[in-house]
């Protein structure tokens, strides 16, 4: 199915031995040369040791999602993981350092390669990650210039030594891939794409964080946990630039109210966190509902139950945002599932945040959120920054009753008013009361925004054929490859319904449901989540629920599979 | 425009100490000439967290435990607000413990006020992180075993920059000491002992009067470890302003963007397409 204008290389080593970084140089530096390219990575919650992977997929046609199949495997430290040995087949070519001796690798087509010694001969162990790039530059022939100007680029505050030392290494490396293919006649026939050129290369990490900065964040408070650090870190980095206020919170309790105190002062806060950091962050939530704060949330999903798998990937948490908070209030769920979506949406959270007065979750997972691939440039000017505050008058009253509910929203010393918030139940002016009368007409308030919510909601997008008997749905992460796979196919009774807005949910998703034979969702959950709640919005039960709950993404080949299965 | 808020159904209880440190801390503001429109007072969750609703001026009642970090970023978001929190010892010492901690750390500019009664009010009468050891309550039944938090020593060990302590049948000291605090450049505590007429029939006006003293007027409060030798006494408790470091720079000022995020809000987040512009072509 997958040909050899395709082709899946992965590099395998220790956390500590620089997978990661020989990973996003090699992806750069095809983006460059103008091939399609997109990379993923899996990895244990360790800092040293272990076994981490990434794969990196180079095409003739334009790709974006994580593949079994592997053409080329190459190893810098003598283990593999059960995941990854599921993975090889005849077609896998594995390049491993000859200094280490894995008798359990001699079933498989092995080839042994001086790494250790050419690392050794450039400065050391340390270089092994950068033979492994020559490696694979040498085996799809990249321009050596290009290499070394990457290099030169990236080590540009390191001196000359260091650079050349480097230069060396992915020389050596070089030599040693453009041999293998020549020495075994094996060819790659990789073209390049003219339109590579003109796109960018992201991951939802990059999409996530430059949307918020184009809808205007400027204050987050968050406390480290994976997936969810990059944004936090990301936003750190470019604060001093855009002028945004960046605290590491002593716990993701504080981080949250910190977030919605800058609210109430005038700012655009976020919190980037995972399932148990928002765990915490719950009770927050309510806060948000009950003084009607805006607030955005990027929920970076990974394995729970608690700990759970900490740097892997699932779509797990969806219930646990849909049901945040104890009390009845709006809230938004935008599930982007490309980085393009992952900029916009993020970007525009903070509008809608603002304009209804209700807490927005960007949700994503470790592997949307770690995974590169090419897209369109991100257009920041599709969306302007609307602010919805309020100058405030002497009788300004924060809660004041309207027709639509929303109760214009004022910061304190814009205007001549005082702002006052309540978590109690509150009258008009946010003081305590009981009468019972206003606490209905309060709540219905509340909830009257849902209404206003909906006229804004991002519509299903359906990919393929209007007149489909097959119906594919997927949120988030799942997208890129369910779109792949449905080019797979090429059947024009399937089509995909991806959906980047899971909550509210919208209006048109039961006549799509019900044109279909077969409806079919993808989750990467144990429960269906989605599915479940289509159900509960719609009435409407989907028919085959194919879920995947072990740490991993979907691949495009189980994709394909699943459905012809189904078919 | 004053402090005043008039014809109020306030749900103390009579003779609750809370209205004394009400009146002390308006009387404080107004001396102090800070508007109403410029004060923020945050709260938390309990019996003295009510106080800002009693007040007229800008306010944030957010949730049990939680005022210290809405006020810290509320603070750094706007620092030209005049920021406090008025809270009570279950709220500060309590449910936002950690809080307490980080706050004092951080070092905003933001005055905390907290009504210490040794008691909880709201959910009566249960031991609060203050009550003295033998102190029996409907879940202490035995009387409390633990050791009491002490807010001075923990604030005086993190070196906090303004530690005083006052009780609320004193209003002439305590609005000294409230005035002290609002106008110290930092993060300040003042504990303010309050008594619980309904719930605790120990800790009672009568027991402060006897069981508390001024510290002395030759007192210097800038010895660190003077100060937290007063702090730990507990034959007879000491009032008074038992620490301060001027010298500390202010987690406003600290922040990177400590200029940048004096500036108005809405400027703050202008001409960013350019910039922005830059780096999403820089990923070609």
């Amino acid at each position: 199915m997958l040909k050899n204008n395709d082709i899946s290389v992965v590099i395998v080593g220790e956390a500590g031995q620089g997978v990661e970084t020989a990973s996003d140089i090699i992806v750069k530096v095809f983006k460059m040369a103008g091939y399609n390219v997109f990379s993923c990575k899996e990895y244990m919650s360790r800092v040293r040791g272990g076994v981490n992977s990434s794969t990196i997929r180079i095409s003739s046609g334009a790709i974006s999602s994580y593949v079994d199949k592997i053409d080329f495997l190459v190893m810098l430290s003598p283990n593999l993981t059960g995941h990854l040995e599921k993975r090889i087949t005849e077609e896998t070519s594995i390049l491993y350092d000859e200094a280490f001796k894995n008798p359990s690798l001699d079933k498989y087509k092995t080839f042994a390669m001086p790494l250790s010694s050419e690392a050794a001969n450039a400065g050391g162990k340390i270089f092994l990650n950068v033979v492994a790039i020559g490696i694979i530059f040498g085996i799809f022939n990249i321009e050596m210039k290009l290499i070394e100007e990457y290099i030169r680029n990236i080590f540009s505050d390191k001196p000359e030594d260091v650079i050349q030392k480097n230069i060396q290494a992915v020389q050596s490396g070089y030599e040693l891939g453009k041999n293998f293919i020549n020495n075994n006649g094996l060819s790659v026939n990789v073209q390049k794409d003219e339109l590579v050129a003109d796109k960018i290369l992201a991951s939802a990490n990059e999409a996530v964080a430059l949307g918020c900065i184009a809808g205007g964040c400027d204050f987050i408070a968050s406390y480290p946990m994976s997936p969810s650090t990059a944004v936090f870190t990301y936003l750190a980095e470019k604060s001093d630039g855009f002028n945004i206020i960046v605290e590491q919170a002593e716990d993701e309790i504080a981080g949250m109210n910190m977030g919605l105190g800058a609210w109430y002062a005038g700012s655009r806060a976020m919190v980037s966190t995972s399932g148990g950091g928002f765990a915490l962050m719950i009770e927050g939530v309510s806060l948000a509902g009950m003084i009607e704060s805006p607030m955005v949330i990027h929920l970076a999903q990974r394995p729970g139950p608690a700990t759970g798998l900490p740097t892997r990937t699932e779509q797990g948490d969806l219930n646990l945002a849909l049901y945040s908070g104890h009390g009845e209030f709006p809230r938004i769920i935008l599930t982007p599932g490309t980085p393009e979506d992952a900029f916009c949406l993020a970007q525009n959270a903070f509008n809608l945040a603002d304009k209804f007065q209700v807490p927005v979750f960007i949700f994503t997972d470790q592997y949307g959120l770690e995974s590169y691939s090419l897209c369109k440039p991100f257009d920041a000017n599709k969306t302007e920054i609307k602010d919805f505050i309020v100058k405030t008058d002497q009788n300004y009253q924060r809660y004041k009753l309207t027709d639509d509910g929303i109760s214009p929203r004022g910061i304190p010393v814009h205007g001549d008013g005082l702002v006052k918030l309540d978590s109690d139940e509150h009258d008009e002016d946010s003081h305590i009361t009981e009468d019972l009368d206003l606490r209905v007409k309060m709540v219905d308030k509340r909830l009257k925004k849902f209404d206003l919510i909906k006229k804004e909601i991002y519509e299903p997008e359906l990919l393929g054929n209007d007149s489909y008997k097959t119906l594919l749905i997927g949120w988030g992460s799942t997208c890129n490859g369910i779109k792949e796979a449905l080019c797979h196919l090429n059947n024009p009774d399937i089509a995909f319904l991806y959906f980047k807005q899971v909550y509210p949910l919208s209006e048109k998703t039961l006549a799509y449901l019900e044109k279909a034979k077969n409806t079919v969702c993808f989750e990467n959950n144990a429960t269906g989540q989605f599915a479940n709640l289509i159900r509960q919005e719609t009435g409407f039960t989907i028919h085959h629920k194919i879920l995947k709950y072990n740490g991993l993404p979907f691949s495009v080949e189980e994709l394909v599979n699943k459905i012809q299965d189904l078919i | 425009m004053d402090y005043d808020r008039k014809d109020i159904d306030i749900a103390w209880c009579p003779g609750c100490g809370d209205f004394a440190i009400l009146k002390i801390l308006k009387d404080a503001l107004t001396e102090l000439n800070i508007s109403p429109e410029n004060s923020v007072l945050v709260s938390g969750i309990g019996q003295a967290a009510k106080l800002p609703h009693y007040l007229n001026c800008n306010f944030f009642n957010g949730l049990h435990g939680r005022a210290l970090p809405p006020a810290t970023a509320i603070k750094v978001c706007n620092p030209n607000l005049n920021v406090m929190v008025v809270s009570g010892d279950g709220d500060v010492y309590g449910e936002g413990g950690n809080h307490f901690i980080h706050t004092i750390r951080r070092n905003p500019n933001i005055s905390v006020i907290v009504c210490n009664n040794m008691v909880y009010g709201l959910t009566k009468g249960q031991a609060s992180p203050t009550s003295l050891k033998d102190y029996k309550t409907s879940v202490q039944t035995h009387g409390v075993t633990n050791e009491p938090f002490n807010p001075l020593a923990i604030a005086i060990s993190q070196d906090a920059s303004f530690v005083a302590r006052a009780f609320c049948g004193d209003a002439l000291q305590t609005k000294e000491i409230f005035k002290k605090a609002i106008t110290h450049k930092g993060f300040s505590l003042v504990d303010v002992f309050q008594p619980c007429v309904t719930f605790n029939k120990v800790n009672t006006y009568p027991w402060f009067k006897q069981n508390t003293y001024y510290l002395e007027d030759s007192y210097i409060p800038n010895n660190r470890v003077k100060a937290f030798e007063r702090a730990i006494e507990t034959e007879k408790l000491p009032l008074g302003v038992f620490y301060i470091n001027s010298d500390k720079v202010t987690f406003e000022e600290t922040e990177a963007n400590a200029e940048k995020s004096r500036l108005n809000v809405f400027e703050r987040r202008q001409n960013r397409k350019e910039k922005l512009e830059n780096i999403i072509q820089s990923l070609k």
